[in-house]
């Protein structure tokens, strides 16, 4: 029996390069599914960015395939409206991923206006009314402009955004790597508490092992555009096999015991 | 003893038709060989009081109070000194790495040529002694083949080495007193652990005091015998590292100490279970 492949994201193989450039992945596969997830961690040029984008069909390996519900993603085709509404990503700067021209509310409703998702004006405002109530987010704060926000308010925004199709899989950028210590936590806490509910997939990009671990169940470690070591997070954490694992383990900053 | 660096009531302001006031009241000391933590979110203030204790700010900013040095006997308030005189403590007395090395590096300049200034004016090299010692700078902060990162510029060498050469540029002129803001946020985390090591190790050497500014309670930690901690403009406390840890008194540091935490509970415990 073939596995099951529905709402499965999936890179198999894949290597990129940008032009006559060097190689910037060379056969990297990783695959994430509803109710996982997976950090992928590596420092910068590694290759993180890179592999993002081909996840979310904005570049085309130059070999290997991207594959969302066991089909290729074929830039054009007929299935990648489907694949925009169930795949959403949130970015790493809540200060440039929001139009700051534009209210929250608007900004919350635009993948359900820009996707062509039934419903009216009316529809769109309860959708935003729920999802404002889903991050924490006081009801009034739809008619407000992004600047009114400070940073962890509007990672909070952008992750309602990115809720409002109903994704079955969010592909999330350093979504912390901005914010301070203390509202770190909780953009924390709500990320694994949303996809737990809802059974999201999470797909996690951060130089940040300590986010990662926060946030996933299973690590890819990729170095210079390879994944080293993939495996359940508790066993990368507590007996990293590759050396490029136990360096970026090691280099951690941590508080003296108490 | 008296301070190497006495800050007293501190403040910057932008000055009118904008007046408002950005920092207010901090005051502290720096004594000889002492490495003082200073940890804030962004927009606290730490950076702008780093620059007031530099002499640097610019119009339309402005200090307040007092953040004095004592020079040799002689004293020279940042806040009110002249120009001139500032530019007699600033390199030999106090010196600064930022965040991006590129605040204090010259992009058309080769490295070895923005070492020799520093060399040259404050301790008198000349010829081959100057040449000599521009190496031994940049073999001080570890970099390999100090003769071919003297010729680089600085686009042709990474992150991590600009930062390592910013620092040689730093301490070329022997100053008693290091300010480092945020040297290692830029960094992947492995180059800012060695980073980290190499700026230790050289204040240690040197028998230099370091003020050390960052968002990372963590970092700070690591590297500060006393941290202020800085909130809204204001400083919210100043305690011993390991007393600020255990029994912190200010309830945002309280929030700040027991986030930390849990962000390492993550590496010890897994919260998925196994």
């Amino acid at each position: 029996m073939a596995a099951d492949t529905r709402g499965v994201l999936e890179a198999a193989d894949v290597s990129f390069q940008y032009r006559r450039d060097r190689p910037v992945l060379h056969g990297v596969s990783v695959a994430v599914g509803p109710g996982q997830s997976l950090g992928l961690v590596g420092e910068s040029g590694a290759g993180k960015t890179s592999l993002l984008r081909l996840l979310l069909g904005l570049d085309a390996p130059t070999s290997g395939r991207v594959l969302f519900d066991g089909a290729p993603l074929d830039r054009g085709s007929r299935g990648l409206r489907a694949f925009r509404r169930a795949v959403q990503p949130v970015y790493q700067d809540p200060f440039s991923s929001l139009d700051p021209r534009r209210t929250v509310g608007d900004a919350i409703a635009e993948p359900l206006r820009s996707l062509g998702l039934p419903g009216g004006r009316g529809e769109r405002a309860q959708r935003v009314a729920e999802l404002l109530r889903d991050v924490d987010l006081p009801a009034d704060a739809a008619s407000r402009y992004p600047e009114a926000f400070s940073g962890g308010q509007r990672q909070r925004i952008a992750i309602a955004r990115a809720l409002a199709p109903r994704p079955r899989i969010i592909l999330a950028d350093e979504p912390v790597s901005a914010l301070d210590t203390s509202v770190r936590m909780h953009v924390i806490e709500l990320f694994l508490r949303l996809a737990h509910e809802n059974g999201i997939g999470i797909l996690l990009v951060s130089h940040d092992l300590t986010i990662v671990s926060a946030l996933c169940r299973r690590m890819a470690v990729l170095e210079a555009g390879r994944i080293v070591e993939e495996g359940e997070t508790a066993d990368l954490l507590t007996a990293p096999q590759h050396p490029y694992t136990q360096r970026l383990l090691s280099a951690v900053p941590r508080l003296p015991a108490a | 003893m008296s301070a190497l660096l006495s800050v007293e009531d501190l403040g910057v302001d932008v000055v009118p038709p904008d007046a408002r006031r950005l920092v207010e009241s901090v005051t502290f000391d720096v004594h000889e060989g002492e490495r003082l933590g200073v940890i804030g979110e962004s927009g606290s203030g730490k950076s702008l009081t780093a620059l007031a204790i530099l002499g640097l700010l610019a119009h339309p900013l402005r200090a307040r109070g007092h953040a004095r040095f004592t020079v040799g006997g002689a004293v020279v308030d940042a806040v009110s000194a002249s120009q001139r005189r500032l530019d007699r403590v600033r390199g030999a007395t106090v010196s600064a790495v930022f965040q991006e090395p590129l605040a204090s590096l010259d992009p058309l300049m080769r490295v070895g040529d923005q070492l020799a200034w520093p060399l040259a004016h404050h301790r008198g090299l000349r010829g081959d002694a100057l040449r000599r010692a521009i190496l031994d700078a940049l073999a001080d902060v570890q970099l390999p083949a100090p003769e071919r990162i003297a010729r680089s510029y600085i686009h042709e060498i990474s992150g991590g080495q600009r930062q390592r050469v910013a620092i040689a540029l730093a301490l070329a002129a022997g100053p008693r007193l290091l300010i480092a803001d945020e040297p290692t946020t830029a960094l992947d985390v492995t180059v800012q652990a060695g980073v980290l090591e190499l700026l230790q190790r050289e204040i240690a050497d040197r028998g230099m005091s370091l003020i050390f500014i960052s968002h990372d309670l963590p970092v700070v930690s690591a590297v500060a015998d006393r941290v202020l901690v800085m909130r809204g403009g204001r400083q919210a406390e100043l305690d011993e590292t390991r007393r600020l840890l255990r029994s912190p008194a200010h309830e945002y540091t309280r929030s700040l100490v027991a986030a930390s935490r849990r962000l390492d509970a993550f590496l010890e415990v897994h919260p998925h279970g196994r």
